[in-house]
């Protein structure tokens, strides 16, 4: 259902433009998907009185019109880009993890802690401590279903889903006692935490932060874990077929726990970029715990499902849906249509894009059967 | 502190928990019939939502709370159509499906909410409750079972009417055949599809029902209304082990535990810190049931695996 061709990828040497094109092979389905939603959106449009082609239009501005809306679609797109990648781990190993807003809260509160343990480090030591205790946070909250899937059979659906509870809820435990910032009543937040801790804006006059940077080398690394390494052939192995990989000796329990791991390693330092490069500069929990994940946990999902659960193609993905929630903005302020309307478009697509699976792999062994060809010419 | 325990507090905190388990109990009995067809819907809780704000919505535009009890369930089934369509024809990957669902009901609905409505106005709610006049003449066991509205009573009388349609029926046999082995019952003549069809669509309807009367107990709509009560319902199925009676257990226990931290913070004796702890309880019990579970009772053996003849 979700293993796609990369089960040939790891034989093939070297470079041709065939094997360079097949991915773009898989987009194509997806990318009819997407369109179909932008349609739906489009009759949305329409039904309250606005008119879509004026919606779209300031969507699009909003999103990619220029230097800041650029910079303000990137800073949109990590969280989702870092949520993605995790999601792909996860996927290709074949464990379903729903609790990316959980192991996101989990790294913000690690990172928080350290950042409020270690306020003097400098700040080139200080930036990659907290991301690194993000990833260690969300890390911890991905192993523990992970665990409980592979050595006790726990659906993880279901325990990742119960992890997203229990982390929301002692968010705002310690929100509200522990960590509250000194002297503020009922409003659960921190104080405003180390300086030394702040993700450097980056040159270029915009908004754009050092996050982005992260995000990036975390999808590389994502990238190299699973495509360019032992480890990550084995957990593609346990996706592909968990039986085979037993029977060929490997330890599946350990793969499942470790993608698991990983894929809340990656939403945890979505958490600690979200706290660090906010512009308040503190773990805030007020609205609830959607508010502070912005959803990343499950659009992360919807970026990396689209990105063919490939981490380089979830970069792209995530900057498109970055994109669309930038857009959103504008899009509410030129035709005063809520820019919730994103946020059920992005539905609209995670289903267009599973609905369209089969297709899609119709549409890539198409493609597969090609580089064949070209191999044997 | 000592306030907390006379009787009456703890009648009226056990007579609310019931009430709160309402939803849960509704969502994850009409998630355990999907289930038992071997349909896995993570999407109850969008389809919640769209049941809380039809409700809402036909309640606040007609004044009549049973209409929009009514429009709740319309949307559970339309939801459900859409559902099968998605999952039995398309073939989707069930998980990520209800994925896109409940990302889809949460905007759609907070969209809705702002460009129809705007600024929340509360609604009058279902008041009728049919067994009052009993409550006040058999004391404080009286106020336990029957100071409740109507939907309490159906949702609760839809545990034996759920069991008896999953196991003493044709209906139920079929479903439980498909959820089990749909080859099998293909051979001998079951609509796989169609019967997990019909299941899906009983359990989105009471999705749908759920998010009604959750809307129509509170008597108002904010974007995101059913925070996490669907996400719980579908754990709920896992931890009654996908039967009736187990299933209302669970729900009980949401609702007894949410309620008692409830009235522990009116009356003051946890800090609302603590409350939070103490709200996480629910969660942790549920994954240590799913521990215990798992080992001892497997879930239905075709679940989440679309229905093809020639696989």
């Amino acid at each position: 259902m979700l293993k796609m061709t990369d089960n040939q990828q790891r034989f093939s040497a070297g470079l041709d433009i065939g094997r360079l094109l097949r991915p773009f092979a898989g987009l194509v389905v997806p990318a009819a998907a997407v369109i179909a939603a932008l349609a739906v959106g489009a009759i949305l449009l329409g039904v309250f009185g606005a008119n879509p082609l004026t919606g779209y239009r300031a969507l699009l501005s909003g999103a990619f019109g220029g230097p800041d809306e650029l910079a303000a679609t990137a800073l949109k797109s990590i969280p989702l880009m870092l949520v993605g990648v995790g999601i792909c781990i996860a996927f290709r190993t074949g464990v379903i993890n729903i609790g990316g807003e959980g192991q996101i809260i989990m790294g913000a509160i690690v990172a928080t802690l350290v950042a409020l343990a270690l306020p003097d480090v400098p700040r080139p030591i200080l930036v990659p401590l907290v991301m690194i205790a993000g990833g260690v946070g969300g890390g911890i909250w991905g192993a523990i279903p992970g665990a409980l899937k592979a050595y006790s059979g726990v659906n993880e659906i279901l325990s990742t889903i119960m992890m997203n509870i229990i982390a929301g809820f002692f968010m705002s435990f310690l929100l509200e006692d522990w960590l509250i910032e000194p002297g503020a009543i009922r409003i659960q937040q921190t104080k405003r935490l180390s300086q030394n801790a702040d993700l450097p804006i980056l040159p270029g006059g915009t908004r754009l932060h050092l996050g982005i940077v992260v995000a990036l080398i975390v999808a590389i690394l994502g990238y190299l874990l699973l495509f360019r390494s032992s480890l990550g052939m084995r957990l593609r192995a346990v996706g592909h077929n968990p039986h085979a990989s037993r029977a060929a000796g490997m330890k599946v329990e350990m793969s499942i726990t470790q993608a698991l791991a990983f894929s809340g390693a990656c939403a945890g330092i979505a958490g600690a970029v979200l706290v660090f490069g906010s512009e308040s500069h503190r773990l805030i929990g007020e609205g609830g715990p959607l508010a502070f994940t912005q959803s990343a946990g499950f659009n992360g999902i919807v970026t990396a499902l689209f990105g063919g659960l490939h981490p380089l193609f979830t970069v792209l993905s995530s900057y498109l849906f970055g994109g669309m929630l930038a857009g959103g903005i504008s899009l509410q302020r030129v035709v005063q249509v809520p820019q919730a309307l994103v946020i059920a478009l992005n539905g609209v697509v995670v289903v267009f894009v599973v609905g369209s699976l089969k297709l899609r792999a119709r549409v890539q062994r198409w493609a597969e059967g090609d580089i064949q060809m070209e191999d044997r010419a | 502190m000592n306030d907390f325990f006379t009787v009456s507090i703890i009648i009226a905190t056990l007579a609310s928990g019931i009430r709160l388990a309402v939803p849960f109990l509704l969502a994850a009995l009409g998630e355990a019939v999907g289930q038992r067809a071997g349909v896995l819907n993570l999407g109850v809780e969008g389809v919640m939502l769209i049941g809380a704000f039809s409700a809402y919505y036909a309640a606040l535009e007609t004044g009549s709370a049973a209409f929009g009890l009514l429009m709740g369930l319309a949307s559970g089934v339309a939801m459900g159509l859409v559902y099968a369509l998605i999952t039995v024809v398309m073939h989707a990957e069930q998980g990520i499906s209800g994925i896109g669902i409940y990302l889809f009901g949460l905007g759609f609905t907070d969209l809705l909410f702002q460009k129809q409505v705007g600024t929340p106005k509360p609604i009058s709610g279902l008041q009728a409750k049919p067994f009052d006049w009993l409550a006040e003449d058999t004391g404080r066991a009286g106020e336990l079972l029957f100071s409740h509205t109507v939907l309490t009573y159906v949702a609760f009388l839809l545990v034996p009417v759920v069991y008896w349609l999953i196991t003493r029926t044709t209906f139920g046999l079929n479903v439980r055949a498909v959820g089990e082995n749909p080859q099998a019952a293909d051979t001998l003549g079951v609509s796989v599809n169609g019967i997990r069809t019909a299941a899906i669509v009983i359990g989105n309807t009471m999705a749908g029902l759920a998010g009604a009367a959750l809307a129509l107990e509170i008597g108002i709509f904010q974007q995101n209304l059913t925070a996490g009560r669907g996400f719980i319902a579908i754990a709920l199925v896992y931890f009654g082990a996908w039967r009736p009676v187990g299933v209302m257990a669970g729900s009980l226990l949401f609702g007894i535990v949410s309620s008692t931290v409830l009235q522990l913070q009116v009356q003051d004796v946890i800090s609302g810190s603590v409350s939070s702890i103490a709200n996480m309880a629910p969660a942790v019990l549920t994954v240590i049931v799913l521990v215990v579970v798992s080992r001892r009772i497997g879930q239905p053996a075709a679940l989440t695996r679309p229905f093809t003849r020639d696989s």
